[in-house]
């Protein structure tokens, strides 16, 4: 009996080929399909450390909320949105420019759901925008769903956070 | 051939790097461990010998490899190796009695040798009760394939006992989240099913979602941030050649691809808010499908490609709505719940998977559609995105655990579980690949 089977870990393996054909024949015929292809290490540079560059805001400043949130599976806004939005609202139609309003859901429920949720909120802080005055070409409405977390955790409070449209 | 592409997109706030690889290992095996937590009530035993290697330098326990595959499907009670008293190569070297003293109802016996510089592996599924070989088979490889040959060895000892078709071969599509200086860095990652040999398809520093594999188990179409909005991509795994398939302002999500892979259902919200639509991969021709002011998402083709079944909430809460391609006529699917969500459909056409939410607590949970019982898999909270693997004993879905994304399977009668949990980071969306071969 010649038993030397090793178990380690397999680095070295898996530098070498891996999605190659690979099936089984009956007895007596071997696979003839078998492609050995070489892959070859690659060197992970993090390039956006070097480019990475933080935009400054160039536009005047306003005090008000940037930051709206929600109820669980809700797109309606809060009536205490309101007065901050209003507010936008002025400044914008002073000073034009471009925004964005970025949705987000809470972690619960399924992504692509929270993603069309997310879209929901966005668009109902767009549809007041524009009550007040403001022209919808300078607003754009994205969806993060639930993909980015602004608090942490799976309690009540970190689920109100997340509830959220983030104007930008 | 390595492939890098290295694109910087300039958002409105922020810089996105995008860093495609090309099936190249990120980290040594292991990422993901397996451990089983509830197993079948009546379990085949089963000892499987480890292969003789005859001197040739493999660096993979081929036997533990098999082991672990069969105890993961949980029909299967593994003999401990320390238990045994030979490890026979062959069937003639076997003692049945020994066997039968184990407890044992089936033996696999093989070994390795070298055939014009490939590994050939000739192994013998045994039965103990009957002393009567069942089958011997040959499978070669190259050494970098020694896990595809266990886990073909794997698949053709459940088929052969089960009578089902074996998933050991097949792989798995899935999103990491990993927080780098308080910023997420996403991958798209693939591996064996058994979570071993991570590869990296995708990173970026902008949320990749959704990820769903081409009928040929060859390609992944997935949505990606990168260019500051969310669109879908498709991308090849060989080669790693990707392109953009979609660019609408609003929604751009949930691709599913269709059975004959010429297709994908996708949901855009250009017009106003969330629809399913038909995009041709051929002819890039887009065809709006649903029609509806409430949000439709998250399609899923049944077997035969005629129909979608997709989650609205045009009845007030989210439920599963079945749509007729050629008719576009529209019913609804599921009552039982006032949330049932990310519908899937096992190969049989009749278990559907969904996302239920039972007291506000979200579980996974099956609907027989013939029957119409509805039937609560986990017990786990915050559970999404199952995928049902492609012989329809198991499904993988998300769930937290400690605060942490992890992977967890659970079979569709509900009798077997385990987890996968990951070392690092966030693990999400899972994917299972179609068989591959």
């Amino acid at each position: 009996m010649n038993i030397s089977v090793t178990k380690t870990g397999l680095s070295a393996l898996c530098l070498s080929l891996v999605l190659a054909g690979c099936s089984s024949t009956p007895v007596e015929e071997t696979m003839s399909d078998i492609e050995d292809t070489t892959v070859q290490t690659v060197e992970v540079e993090m390039e956006a450390e070097a480019t990475a560059v933080e935009e400054a805001p160039v536009e005047p400043t306003m005090s008000a909320a940037t930051v709206f949130y929600f109820d669980f599976d809700k797109a309606l806004l809060k009536t205490e949105s309101r007065a901050a939005l209003v507010e936008h609202a002025a400044f914008l139609m002073d000073n034009p420019r471009s925004i964005r309003l970025e949705g987000h859901a809470d972690e619960r429920g399924t992504r692509e759901y929270n993603m069309a949720l997310g879209e929901s909120r966005g668009n109902a802080v767009k549809e007041f925008l524009v009550l007040q005055g403001v022209s919808p070409s300078m607003i754009e409405v994205i969806s993060y769903g639930e993909e980015q977390a602004a608090s942490f955790g799976s309690s009540d409070a970190a689920w109100s956070m997340n509830r959220r449209v983030e104007l930008k | 051939m390595l492939f890098r592409l290295l694109v910087t997109t300039k958002t409105f706030h922020s810089i996105a790097v995008v860093m495609v690889l090309v099936f190249t290992p990120v980290a040594a095996w292991g990422e993901l461990v397996i451990r089983v937590t509830q197993g079948n009530d009546k379990p085949t035993i089963i000892a499987v010998a480890p292969m003789s290697t005859n001197g040739i330098q493999v660096l993979e326990d081929i036997s533990a490899i098999v082991e672990s595959d069969l105890l993961r499907s949980g029909l299967f009670k593994i003999i401990p190796r320390q238990n045994m008293l030979a490890f026979p190569q062959n069937a003639d070297d076997v003692y049945y009695r020994d066997w039968r003293l184990l407890g044992s109802e089936y033996l696999v016996v093989g070994g390795l040798k070298d055939s014009e510089g490939k590994i050939e592996l000739s192994f013998s599924l045994l039965d103990v009760t009957s002393q009567k070989t069942v089958f011997k088979h040959r499978v070669t490889g190259t050494e970098a394939q020694i896990r595809d040959l266990a886990h073909l060895v794997s698949d053709k000892v459940y088929k052969e006992i089960t009578g089902i078709r074996g998933i050991f071969s097949t792989r798995l599509a899935y999103v990491t989240a990993e927080l780098n200086d308080d910023k997420f860095i996403y991958r798209l990652n693939v591996s064996d099913s058994d979570g071993a040999r991570e590869q990296l398809v995708l990173e970026s520093t902008q949320p990749i979602m959704s990820p769903s594999w081409s009928p040929k188990g060859d390609e992944l179409a997935y949505v990606s941030f990168e260019t500051g909005r969310p669109a879908i991509w498709r991308q090849r795994l060989v080669g790693g050649q990707r392109i953009q398939l979609t660019n609408f302002s609003g929604l751009n999500g949930a691709p599913s691809w269709a059975p004959d892979g010429n297709k994908l259902a996708l949901v855009l919200s250009k017009d106003g808010n969330p629809e399913i639509y038909l995009l041709d991969l051929t002819s890039n021709k887009l065809s709006r499908l649903t029609r509806h002011f409430a949000i439709d998402t998250e399609p899923t083709w049944t077997p035969d490609g005629k129909s979608l079944l997709f989650t609205s909430d045009r009845g007030g809460t989210p439920q599963i709505y079945k749509l007729t391609i050629a008719s576009k006529v529209v019913e609804r699917i599921t009552f039982k719940g006032n949330y049932n969500a990310r519908p899937s459909l096992a190969p049989d056409g009749r278990t559907l998977v969904v996302v239920h939410r039972e007291s506000s607590v979200f579980h996974i949970a099956t609907l027989d559609l013939k029957t119409g019982r509805m039937l609560e898999l986990t017990e786990t909270r915050l559970d999404e995105s199952p995928t049902v693997a492609p012989n329809g004993a198991m499904l993988i879905y998300a769930t937290k655990q400690g605060g942490r994304g992890v992977l967890s399977a659970v079979s569709l009668d509900a009798g077997v579980k385990y987890f996968l949990p990951a070392k690092i980071g966030d693990v999400r969306e899972p994917a299972w690949s179609p068989f591959l071969r």
